[in-house]
């Protein structure tokens, strides 16, 4: 037996066994760490990694994975629900949670073994750091530096609010800013980086200017309405008021934060962090597809180069291909576990296929992706792509027909009225690229989520705010929701709202919502 | 790259959040814990509770589009035979092809909500209007025990007393101010000495010695230990309600108790069990059966043998005195009485129950309950039945003491309603 040991060429595992400890954590990364940074070429915030137990896992959950949050009831909820789910062994726990801060943060759970350890460093902290540093969205409207600090500041903010204004009364505010989240993004313009210090002084600002003086447009604006007005003059005034208080505007929150006549300063101050934390979360809408192919095509090189290299055995690579492949599942459209297109699979399968057509590509590569194909670079057309697409530019780009064909996609339009749905595209020759341009579609949030814009504002009457809601394909908002959100909304401006659905190719009113004002 | 091990962090980061989330939900909790209540058994309430609340009051909106209606398209994987141009069947119910869209709209909303209730929560919800009687108090408080609590510190005490941490504390602070040397400073002195003696630099060995005299003479007048730096703890003698309770759980036994009778009786008693346990630290259980004598059981036999024979219920009652006398003195205890019977009494017996209620049990209980079950079960017939003997003459008693009361229980939903009623918070007393 002795003899037969040393033999053996000496193991160059990292480590044995499904125990893991910090020691072969850190091993573990240090080796993944050279594979990311020399052969993948990739760039990162420093990290930092958790362990946390399932329960604080559930907390991280619960405050939209955010590592500190304000307080607020829904995420009392949230909490509830996936305890409930969990509890109950409906649903299983995300293995990692990691958040895009720098230092990038990656929670593990100590109950993961360590090849799934090995698994998720790669995928948490290589793979979706890599992505938060360098992809476009990301860099343009989050400060990863600065989050953590913005946050502490609105957690204590909130407290003091409470403290000072009742548990109540910021809770109703809180409650309404929530339902307006989805609408408080600047979509086109670039927000500028948070600064704390700049953040408390302009609060403190805020105040004191709200303390010495009253809103400057709403003066001016009554002082416009004299009877005798010549039309001419009024029709300018209005045009007026309406350039000087940016209409229309897109972003509900920031014009409540701004313009809202009877808001506090605290309330337009929750407003606010409302509305930064929506701006935050917006690049990871926008690229859920693209964060989590990259992400899941990150740790699947590493691991199988961790293998080739022997680094790891061959039952821990096992053990981490199995839990990539139910990672990666698709089911099809009649399969009861169908819940939408898997980001993961997609985007993993996207990835995997870009670098296939820069390695090995065929004559219809060649057709579709002349700039990349064969290009033998597939890493460096990676991080191009990682840095310069989000997920509705990405598909638009990268989805090729080897991809359609092998995901079989096709589209099915429903039409109302009809009594049957329709398909108009399978993968042929002439779907393609019909199927392409309908998917990238599907990603794309502008579309996703109802355009909603302030239109005008009555300042001379009975400052009734008009919202339009621009429809697209007949689809209207759905009544109920709109009634509720509608209700919230006037809890923040309290006075009377309308919201005018619009055809947006014909302009004609479709359907009108009306709420009182709150006197 | 840094590890950080937080598994040690402070759990139910969540807690606060939940809280509020219930308080928000609350009346909509309550009502749906009333209804899993009347399903299941009282005895399971020991655990936590699943509750399904509706998705009132506790949505949180967003502008979304409809479901229905307007022209949309899916694409979706797995195309197994489908050509363009073929027509598939719309699936019932309007949902959008069972297919959902690539990307599923957010925030549709569940028409139920389903969680789980820990065990506290479940208990606060389920008492949470309800209170043990204020009664009797006053004799309970002179008998209250006391207890040491630490009450800061004082400068005498005993040395058993002494606050390390404190006395030095102070003294370092006495010493830094009174510029007491320190040893590390003694030795580099001394080193110097050392060092000038050795390189026969005699003026600053001199002069070396003198500063070593004068620190160490210094050291000797600031002590390093003053008396002034000297702390005890303090202690106080504060007085505390007693925490321990005694429950009596009375049955009659007699043939005429049938097993719906004692199954009644048995909610009642475990009612009254899981809502003592939360406001007293240890609630013990004391069961006694009748017929026409008395013994003390355990719960077992209790609630599951029977018995044949007539029914005295003054024997119970002095069965009870008897262990109060041996085992439960009222100053030590808070004693509560719970009594199950049909009503049934030996007719002569009836004066002498009065009597030792009226004169020895209630003047010592902090609260006693007369249950009477199965007691409107003629009512059927449509003649209600006279009051029983045992009915009468309680009701003479409950018109004389505060901390009597009586109910008739006839079926298992009753119970939760009258014990609601007999401890509600701001009951009327009769």
């Amino acid at each position: 037996m002795a003899t037969a040991e040393a033999k053996r060429p000496p193991s160059r595992l990292l480590f044995e066994g499904p125990e893991w400890d910090f020691e072969k954590l850190r091993r573990v990364y240090d080796a993944i760490e050279e594979i990311a940074l020399n052969e993948l070429g990739l760039s990162i915030y420093p990290n930092q990694i958790e362990v946390i137990t399932s329960e604080q896992m559930l907390d991280a959950y619960a405050s939209i994975g955010l590592p500190l949050m304000y307080r607020h009831w829904s995420f009392g909820k949230r909490f509830a629900r996936e305890e409930a789910l969990y509890r109950h062994g409906l649903q299983g726990l995300a293995y990692e949670i990691v958040i895009n801060s720098s230092p990038c943060i990656s929670y593990i759970m100590e109950e993961n073994s360590m090849a799934m350890q090995t698994l998720v460093t790669a995928h948490a902290a290589f793979g979706h750091n890599h992505f938060f540093k360098n992809n476009y969205l990301f860099r343009q409207w989050t400060d990863a530096t600065g989050i953590l600090d913005y946050l502490t500041f609105a957690r204590d903010f909130v407290t003091h609010a409470e403290e000072h204004y009742g548990v109540e009364a910021v809770e109703r505010c809180l409650d309404a800013a929530h339902a307006l989240m989805n609408h408080g993004v600047h979509r086109y313009a670039r927000p500028p980086k948070l600064n704390l210090e700049e953040e408390r002084q302009r609060q403190e600002d805020r105040r004191k200017h709200f303390e010495e003086s009253y809103d400057d447009i709403w003066r001016t604006a009554l002082i416009g309405e004299k009877p005798d007005e010549d039309p001419q003059g009024k029709a300018k005034l209005r045009a007026e008021v309406r350039r000087k208080l940016g209409l229309p505007e897109e972003n509900l929150l920031y014009f409540l934060e701004k313009r809202a006549p009877r808001l506090e300063p605290w309330q337009r101050e929750l407003v606010r962090v409302v509305r930064h934390i929506s701006q935050y979360f917006y690049p990871q809408k926008q690229t859920r597809l693209m964060n989590e192919g990259c992400a899941t095509f990150v740790h699947y090189e590493i691991l199988t180069r961790l293998h080739e290299k022997g680094l790891i055995s061959d039952g821990v690579f096992l053990e981490a291909v199995h839990s990539h492949t139910s990672v990666i599942f698709q089911p099809d459209y009649d399969d009861p576990r169908y819940n939408g297109l898997n980001p993961y699979a997609l985007g993993f399968a996207m990835m995997r296929d870009i670098k296939r057509i820069c390695l090995e590509p065929d004559d219809e590569d060649r057709e579709w992706f002349p700039e990349i194909a064969g290009n033998k670079d597939p890493y460096g057309t990676l991080r191009h792509a990682w840095a310069n697409y989000r997920d509705e530019s990405f598909v638009l780009q990268y989805l090729s027909p080897r991809l359609i064909r092998d995901f079989r996609l096709f589209k099915v339009v429903d039409e109302e009225g009809a009594d049957a749905l329709v398909v108009k595209d399978i993968h042929d020759g002439r779907g393609y690229r019909e199927i392409r341009r309908a998917l990238s579609r599907h990603y794309d949030l502008a579309r996703h989520d109802p355009d909603i814009q302030i239109r005008d504002v009555d300042f001379v009457g009975d400052r009734c705010l008009v919202l339009s809601h621009a429809v697209h394909d007949g689809i209207l908002l759905d009544e109920p929701s709109c009634r509720a959100v509608l209700e919230h909304l006037g809890e923040l401006w309290r006075y009377g709202i309308r919201l005018e659905e619009i055809d947006a190719t014909t302009d004609r009113v479709l359907k009108t919502h009306e709420v009182p004002a709150r006197l | 790259m840094n590890i950080i091990d937080r598994r040690p962090n402070p759990k139910g980061k969540s807690l606060a959040n939940r809280q509020r989330f219930i308080d928000r939900a609350r009346g909509e909790v309550k009502k749906a814990l009333s209804d899993a209540l009347k399903r299941r058994k009282v005895g399971e309430s020991e655990g936590g509770e699943k509750v399904s609340i509706p998705s009132r009051g506790i949505v949180e909106p967003t502008f979304h589009r409809s479901g229905q209606g307007g022209r949309r398209d899916y694409v979706v994987p797995g195309n197994k035979k489908f050509v363009v141009g073929d027509r598939i069947e719309r699936p019932p119910s309007g949902d959008a092809g069972g297919r959902g869209s690539a990307s599923p709209e957010d925030g549709g909303e569940q028409d139920a909500f389903e969680f789980v209730l820990s065990k506290e929560e479940f208990l606060n919800l389920f008492f949470e209007d309800l209170e043990l009687p204020d009664l009797v108090k006053t004799r309970i408080k002179e008998s209250e025990a006391t207890q040491l609590a630490r009450a800061g510190f004082s400068v005498a005490g005993t040395p058993a007393n002494l606050n390390i941490v404190r006395t030095m504390r102070n003294s370092l602070a006495r010493r830094i101010s009174l510029h007491r040397p320190t040893r590390s400073e003694i030795e580099a002195i001394e080193r110097q000495v050392a060092a000038a003696l050795a390189a026969d630099d005699d003026e600053s060995a001199e002069q070396g010695k003198l500063d070593l005299e004068k620190a160490l003479r210094r050291t000797r007048r600031v002590a390093y230990i003053d008396p002034v730096d000297v702390r005890y703890n303090r202690f106080e003698r504060i007085p505390r309600p007693n925490t321990q309770a005694v429950m009596f759980c009375l049955m009659d036994v007699s043939g005429s108790m049938t097993e719906a009778m004692k199954d009644l009786a048995k909610r009642f008693f475990l009612l009254l069990h899981v809502f003592l346990t939360r406001r007293y630290k240890t609630v013990q259980i004391v069961f006694i059966r009748h017929t026409s004598n008395a013994q003390e059981v355990d719960e077992d036999t209790f609630f599951h043998s029977r018995e044949t024979g007539g029914t005295i219920v003054s024997t119970a009652l002095e069965e009870m005195m008897r262990i109060v006398r041996e085992r439960y003195s009222p100053d030590n205890w808070n004693i509560y009485a719970a009594q199950a019977s049909d009503g049934d009494n030996y007719t002569e017996d009836s004066d002498r129950c009065s009597q030792l209620l009226g004169n020895e049990i209630l003047p010592i209980t902090q609260y006693f309950a007369y249950i009477e079950v199965g007691a409107e079960a003629t009512l059927r017939h449509g003649f209600p039945s006279p009051p029983t003997d045992l009915w009468r003459t309680y009701g003479q008693i409950a018109a004389q003491h505060r901390n009597f009361a009586m109910r008739k229980v006839a079926d298992q939903t009753q119970i939760f309603p009258v014990f609601h009623e007999l401890f509600a918070k701001h009951r009327e007393n009769a």
